[in-house]
């Protein structure tokens, strides 16, 4: 409770307290924090940004490899998106910058990868049948056995063992990044889980490995399915369409969510700098009615970030069980 | 607006990224520990599954063993029976050979008794006889006077003395 509480105070020093007195402009603080950026931005001292400069790279007619500074100096400059546009034509090149929300991916990923392996790493070197785990294999254990269990229940006693690993890996990179978006400084508090890029390749991958591992008889249902003759014409395009749908909801309803948190945490903390020109006792009041609600919400937002992790997978091992099922 | 547009970038990245993460875990991290953990699992079930037999096994064998004692203590009630039943007819049967025995010894002492009471009476009879011969031989000569009377009392003498078969051969 006091650990959310000082993260919900941390959130509100983040946001620039010195644009007070103009009044501040609360959507563009949240839309600055919620998108992604060319640099990590962290907070202002004295009216001076303080930002972890990014490396942008973009290739158009050859590689080219800048900070945010010297886009100028390399014929780029930022459109009204805050995209890289090319200063000269003002259209956007091939830009894979390594973004605030791609070194947050990079980082959460090399976190991952070590927490997995060295969890992993004990069950090599000790034998899991005569001891219980400890320590890190301990903490991760049971929610790769919840993973594996939901793959199990979802898709089937006989083939659950290879998609296990992909629903596992879905999991915990939701998961980590979930929590890692809650935490409101450096190295977290990008909202990567809350961008559509990254749910919609998650999405990508579930698809893929529905459509890609589908048994006949599912093909069969979506293109020829039991049904009277009448339909037989309009059932694969009902099919189709609904195998398409479900990306989407799931790219949909993963990235809405977090947004809609990331949002409403911000919103309720803007609130104390919104109301700061109105006097001090407002403001005062304000300030604790903000963090409290503060408080809920970050804790909601533990649970939202759990949650929906949960549910992704959830949702990508019954796609699975139902293109692995075998008629009856 | 930008939120809902997809940036291309970040895809890339996103595919590049998350491929590596799934490469890497799905080849050396998750089913490892999956496939470890789940052969805890198979060990702890065999275990119960062991435990439960050995359970029951033992509660057939302490069944078994009330069994075998409960049997064990009748034979010894019956050994113990059949026992006091020998014994008893050991004893009564030495009973019965010894006043058998008894009997057969006492009716022998006294079929000898009888048979020494019969030789001592002929002897003594031999013997009076010769008595009463020497004395009648006595008498005879002294009183040889009247033989006819003497030796009608002689003989008178004799049978009262016994009266026996004698007076047949007399």
């Amino acid at each position: 409770m006091i650990l959310t509480l000082l993260i919900s105070l941390l959130f509100a020093a983040a946001v620039p307290a010195a644009e007070a007195e103009e009044g501040i402009n609360a959507s563009e603080i949240i839309f600055e924090h919620i998108g992604d950026a060319y640099e990590w931005h962290i907070t202002e001292w004295k009216g001076k940004p303080i930002a972890i400069p990014l490396p942008c790279i973009v290739i158009e007619n050859g590689v080219h490899v800048f900070t945010l500074h010297h886009a100028a100096e390399n014929g780029y400059t930022l459109n009204e998106n805050g995209k890289l546009v090319n200063a000269a034509t003002g259209k956007r090149p091939f830009d894979i910058s390594i973004t605030k929300n791609v070194l947050s991916l990079m980082m959460s990923a090399v976190l991952l990868v070590l927490v997995v392996l060295l969890t992993a790493r004990w069950y090599r070197k000790h034998n899991a049948l005569e001891e219980a785990p400890k320590g890190l294999a301990a903490a991760v254990e049971p929610l790769v056995m919840m993973v594996h269990d939901i793959a199990r229940e979802n898709i089937g006693e006989h083939d659950y063992r290879r998609y296990s690993p992909y629903l596992c890996t879905a999991f915990f990179f939701i998961l980590l990044q979930n929590f890692l978006g809650i935490i409101p400084f450096f190295p977290g508090g990008a909202n990567v889980t809350g961008n559509i890029a990254v749910t919609l390749v998650l999405a990508v991958f579930t698809f893929l490995t529905v459509n890609l591992t589908g048994s006949k008889h599912y093909y069969k249902d979506i293109f020829w399915p039991d049904v009277p003759g009448f339909l037989k014409p309009i059932m694969p395009i009902i099919e189709v369409f609904s195998a398409f749908m479900k990306p989407v909801s799931l790219t949909i309803r993963l990235f809405a969510n977090m947004l809609a948190g990331h949002i409403m945490l911000l919103s309720v903390v803007s609130v104390i700098f919104i109301v700061a020109k109105y006097g001090p006792l407002l403001t005062g009041s304000m300030s604790v009615v903000s963090v409290l609600f503060g408080v809920f919400l970050d804790a909601l937002e533990c649970l939202v970030a759990f949650i929906q992790a949960y549910v992704f997978t959830t949702l990508s091992a019954v796609y699975i069980g139902m293109a692995r099922a075998h008629g009856d | 607006m930008s939120l809902i547009t997809p940036d291309t970038g970040l895809l890339f990245w996103m595919v590049v990224i998350f491929g590596i993460v799934f490469f890497l875990l799905a080849r050396f991290g998750f089913p490892i520990i999956t496939g470890m953990v789940e052969k805890r699992k198979q060990k702890i079930e065999d275990s119960l599954r062991d435990a439960r037999e050995i359970e029951a096994r033992m509660q057939s064998w302490t069944q078994e063993h009330g069994k075998m004692v409960e049997d064990a203590r009748a034979e010894q009630a019956d050994i113990l029976r059949e026992a006091a039943a020998a014994k008893a007819t050991i004893i009564a049967d030495a009973k019965e050979s010894a006043r058998e025995e008894a009997d057969k010894l006492l009716a022998k002492a006294r079929t000898e008794i009888a048979a020494e009471k019969e030789s001592a009476i002929l002897e003594i009879r031999r013997e009076v006889a010769l008595m009463s011969v020497e004395v009648a031989e006595k008498v005879l000569r002294e009183k040889l006077s009247d033989k006819e009377q003497d030796a009608a009392y002689l003989d008178k003498l004799l049978r009262e003395a016994d009266k026996l078969p004698y007076q047949a051969k007399s």
